[in-house]
């Protein structure tokens, strides 16, 4: 596959039209490459659902249906996904096994230096996978794909408290929302003020100890506050907090992946749903019906696994 | 007064910080994977010139800075106004001291200024990043000393000394570059 391309490692250093196509193409080639080796099965689910996601942080763009008039269509609205998660975990509830997608993904995002209203996402899930065996995962993909001519990145694995404490001096887990505030006001010049502690957390995450994370190497930032589990199962660190088996990989600085030790448990899922919609209603935007085929895959049962979501166009920025 | 919402952030938009009109000179939204949005601004104050960087929660507003910026023409100053003419509507405006600082040595008259106005007063006057300037005072010029190096400071009609080359002879007009206050040419 590679040597079709006609890809040479000289050309790839050369900011051209040409080598950037050639760039993007061998990476997907090498990805592809990476889990056929590993028997990961490459799969599409579809872009277009009846249901937006209900995270209080993500809305999805929408387009219209003009053949809307089943009533399990809650509105004339299709929206595009934002993640493939999921209808990938519908095929997980379904016996698919390890399963991969490259897909695009939307997300309202304005426009920035690191942020795009469409951009392509690499998803995978990994049966029988913890959060550690999946990091593991992530980091021989990583290395399989960079190009051949660099120095391998070094990987180095921190927890959000650990980095917490290292680079804003403040034990996350237990820290106040005020606690926070007062040390976010200190270092930086904030326009507002909250009670929500993970807004001064997501504050401090993103200005004082991302710009640390990844320096010339692979980052892990995981265990995560239980209020930023998402989709990632709960667990007890070493000295009894309760955290989210989430993880987040950084290359200078660059957040790019996103990975869960993956919630199994219908009834908790709903309950998140849930909690996610009267967040939403709080914050003045639309409550969202919950996707009933999504909410059927959990009750038939997501088998243990772990999963994650890599930013391929922030990949090929780094890399 | 309006006001903007960080999702009409970019840059040269005008905002009142702190009861103080600024300029957005850059804007960056800065968003964990999974989490709260924020607009990292980088803000200069119009009033005093200082820059700095303050962060925004995405979906706030900010009030809007009712700031203009139009040609004008520079008339003559007083003890303490100095006084500009729109030359289409013949309005005057009087500009103060702190508004002029920057442009006060190279002010000329009937020379076109671009004036930053905030609720209908001047707040700075920026002078065009080249002008034409009569030298009233220097050394006598050296002849045949046009390759060397050598400078010698002029004062021009309004007021400003700047450093021009020893052949330059009193009387004569000098194009100057208002950014760094040098001595470009003879105009």
């Amino acid at each position: 596959m590679i040597e079709q391309t006609g890809a040479n490692p000289a050309f790839l250093t050369a900011d051209t039209i040409t080598a950037r196509l050639i760039k993007r193409a061998v990476m997907l080639s090498k990805i592809r490459n990476y889990f056929s080796s590993q028997q990961v099965l490459e799969v599409e689910t579809p872009i277009l659902s009846p249901y937006a996601v209900t995270d209080p942080q993500l809305d999805n763009l929408r387009v219209e249906n003009p053949f809307a008039i089943s009533e399990d269509e809650p509105d004339n609205w299709l929206y595009l996904s934002t993640s493939p998660e999921y209808g990938m975990k519908q095929l997980l509830s379904l016996g698919s096994g390890s399963i991969y997608q490259i897909s695009k993904a939307f997300r309202q995002d304005p426009p920035g230096r690191l942020h795009s209203s469409e951009f392509t996402l690499l998803e995978w899930y990994r049966l029988d996978y913890d959060m550690d065996a999946l990091i593991d995962d992530v980091a021989s993909l990583i290395h399989s794909v960079s190009a051949d001519h660099k120095k391998p990145l070094a990987i180095n694995k921190i927890s959000y408290q650990q980095a917490f404490l290292d680079y804003v001096g403040i034990d996350p887990l237990s820290a106040t929302a005020a606690e926070l505030e007062a040390v976010a006001q200190h270092s930086l010049d904030v326009s507002f003020t909250s009670q929500d502690k993970d807004i001064w957390l997501d504050l401090l995450l993103t200005h004082c100890v991302e710009p640390k994370l990844g320096q010339g190497a692979m980052t892990f930032l995981y265990n995560y506050p239980e209020s930023q589990a998402a989709l990632a199962r709960l667990a007890k660190d070493d000295n009894g907090n309760i955290i989210a088996k989430r993880f987040e990989l950084y290359i200078d600085g660059v957040e790019l992946a996103n990975g869960y030790f993956e919630l199994t448990d219908a009834d908790e899922q709903l309950q998140r749903f849930e909690k996610d919609n009267i967040l939403r209603q709080q914050a003045g935007k639309a409550v969202r019906n919950i996707d009933p085929q999504f909410m059927r895959a959990m009750q038939r049962g997501l088998p243990e696994c772990s999963g994650v979501a890599l930013g391929v166009d922030r990949l090929l920025l780094v890399i | 007064m309006g006001s903007y919402s960080t999702n009409e952030f970019k840059n040269g938009l005008k905002l009142i910080i702190d009861g103080d009109p600024c300029n957005i000179i850059d804007n960056e939204m800065v968003k964990p994977g999974k989490g709260q949005a924020f607009n990292r601004v980088r803000l200069k104050n119009l009033k005093t010139g200082r820059t700095w960087e303050k962060t925004f929660k995405s979906g706030e507003s900010v009030e809007a800075a009712d700031v203009l910026e139009t040609d004008m023409e520079y008339l003559y100053c007083d003890d303490e106004f100095w006084y500009f003419m729109d030359s289409e509507t013949f309005e005057q405006v009087p500009a103060s001291a702190a508004a002029v600082e920057d442009a006060k040595p190279y002010l000329k008259e009937q020379e076109k200024c671009m004036i930053t106005l905030w609720n209908g007063a001047p707040l700075t006057v920026s002078v065009p990043n080249f002008v034409e300037l009569e030298v009233t005072e220097t050394d006598p010029g050296l002849k045949g000393d046009t390759a060397q190096g050598g400078t010698k400071p002029a004062t021009l009609s309004t007021g400003a000394v700047v450093r021009v080359p020893l052949f330059i002879d009193q009387g004569e007009i000098l194009k100057i570059d208002t950014r760094t206050g040098e001595y470009v040419s003879r105009a």
